[in-house]
């Protein structure tokens, strides 16, 4: 929730006396609040963050972070259904979202750390 | 090196990761202030591929996470209530309360939803004027100031049916308290690119200054955290305390002042408590006398909670990089995703959670590979 998702300002308009935009975020468009980056203008990328655009990027940056936001599942995060993945969470250990991580191999020979383990990893 | 091909750029990776190898010559502890570039060391294995030197300790950077106890069992108990519309980020659905979550509140019948946007919460609270919207205003300077935007509007719109419960936190006073505890091992920092992004860098040089430690604001992709932890280790290795922005393309010095201007007229700073960790003095904002008719707090009586952390979380450890996960006895055990003891097993931007999730028992296990100039043995404890 925390991070800033670049996306690219598809039209400019008003609502409430609120200067609004709709932006794409690698195919998913939602309304964003312009009023902390006035001059943004259509085509431009901007890191946004709960629906208002807080900083410019550049197209190259913000392409690159949205491939990462994706690896890393962020995107899925905030955009997708929360009620699922909470669902999920609550429902079973796995999978999660993103078990293909580098230490997925690992990850099928040993479930959970036993306490002896986690001992073990004490420095 | 074991993953270095996942990078976006390997061959850059590579010369970034040789010029720290090269550089290195004695140990440093760096603390990654936020959750997002943990979660990036942990997948891409980060903090395997830097030398045995160089150790990389998680910072509290994860506003689910911190959000104190008392904060969610306020938040549980309003959404609990038939007259309320609880709105909130889906990030806090399953983070625990005494006893429940929010999850489990809407079971039981509360209407909680979860939005994309305060904005939405502020929609949600036109639509139905015969109810009470509550909009959960937790998270770091990157959410503080769209949350104030909100209720700014709320204001300028005459929306009567709206408040906040109000859970905002700063991250300097964080650092400001990481280096004052007599255990802390932080040497040099990597800051919060977006955080940042909002706040500029104004508050860090003298923080710099005076606990004679570098800060390195970083971005969060791969490349940008071995660029940060390179300008880190060569500022301490040349014994230089500086501020330095790894991520210009994100971050300007003054960062976003329309954003601050609205943060200075809607909130004022306060105490906050931190879960796990304690009241940091002056680290968390709180709405302003101006907004104070907004502040769910006030509107709902919610006070003498009596609050029960899990005696077995040592999750105050974690955050202040006392204690990685696995050293927690209950992690993977007695605490897991499914059933979660500590916010940190529970957010996406949690330390235990990103140990978890890619199953990471043990921390540099993985030897520095060989195309990297030979480096003295020294374990960092
Ligand atoms: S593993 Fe669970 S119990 Fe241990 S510190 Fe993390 S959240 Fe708390």
């Amino acid at each position: 929730m925390c991070l800033a998702v670049p996306g690219r300002v598809l039209d400019i308009g008003e609502k409430d006396g609120t200067r609004m935009a709709t932006v794409d975020f690698g195919g998913v468009q939602k309304e964003v609040c312009l009023e902390y980056l006035p001059d943004l203008r259509v085509g431009e990328y901007a890191i946004v963050h709960v629906g208002f655009a807080l900083q410019r990027l550049d197209e190259e940056s913000a392409r690159q972070t949205l491939a990462l936001f994706e690896e890393l599942g962020m995107l899925q995060e905030e955009f997708g259904d929360p009620w699922e993945q909470a669902a999920l969470q609550a429902g079973a250990d796995s999978p999660w979202p993103f078990a293909d991580g580098p230490y997925a191999g690992e990850a099928a020979a040993r479930q959970a750390a036993t306490p002896e383990e986690a001992q073990e990893g004490r420095q | 090196m074991k993953y270095i091909e996942e990078f976006q750029d390997p061959a850059l990776a590579r010369r970034l990761l040789d010029d720290i190898h090269a550089t290195v010559t004695r140990p440093w502890a760096l603390m990654e202030v936020c959750g997002g570039q943990t979660h990036s060391i942990i997948r891409h294995g980060i903090d395997q591929l830097l030398p045995e030197q160089v150790e990389l300790i998680h910072g509290p950077g994860c506003p689910v996470c911190v959000t104190p106890l008392e904060v969610i069992d306020k938040a549980l108990e309003i959404a609990s209530r038939p007259d309320v519309v609880f709105c909130s980020f889906g990030d806090m659905l399953r983070v625990p309360g005494t006893g429940r979550d929010l999850f489990q509140v809407r079971s039981e019948g509360g209407d909680v939803r979860v939005v994309y946007s305060p904005l939405d919460a502020l929609r949600i609270a036109q639509e139905n004027p015969g109810r009470q919207v509550v909009f959960f205003g937790i998270g770091f300077e990157t959410t503080a100031p769209p949350n104030a935007m909100t209720v700014h509007q709320a204001k300028k719109l005459g929306i009567r049916n709206f408040s906040l419960l109000v859970s905002h936190v700063r991250v300097p006073p964080a650092i400001e308290a990481i280096m004052r505890s007599p255990s802390c091992r932080v040497q040099g920092f990597l800051a919060a690119g977006h955080v940042c992004s909002v706040m500029g860098v104004g508050e860090y040089p003298e923080l710099a200054a005076r606990h004679r430690v570098p800060i390195v604001v970083t971005g969060f992709e791969p490349l940008d955290i071995l660029e940060g932890v390179r300008r880190a280790v060569r500022q301490l290795e040349r014994g230089e305390h500086t501020v330095d922005n790894a991520y210009a393309r994100a971050v300007r010095p003054e960062g976003n002042p329309a954003a601050l201007a609205m943060l200075e007229d809607v909130f004022e700073v306060t105490d906050r408590a931190w879960r796990g960790i304690g009241v940091i003095p002056d680290s968390g904002w709180r709405l302003s006398a101006r907004y104070r008719d907004f502040d769910a707090e006030h509107r709902f009586s919610v006070s003498g909670i009596n609050t029960q952390e899990p005696a077995e979380c040592r999750s105050g450890e974690v955050l202040q990089g006392l204690l990685k996960p696995h050293q927690c006895e209950a992690f993977g055990t007695l605490c897991t995703p499914r059933s979660p003891l500590g916010a940190t097993m529970v957010s996406s931007e949690g330390a235990c959670a990103a140990y978890y999730l890619y199953r990471r028992l043990e921390l540099k296990t993985v030897p520095a590979a060989a195309t990297t100039p030979p480096q003295e043995a020294s374990t960092v404890v």
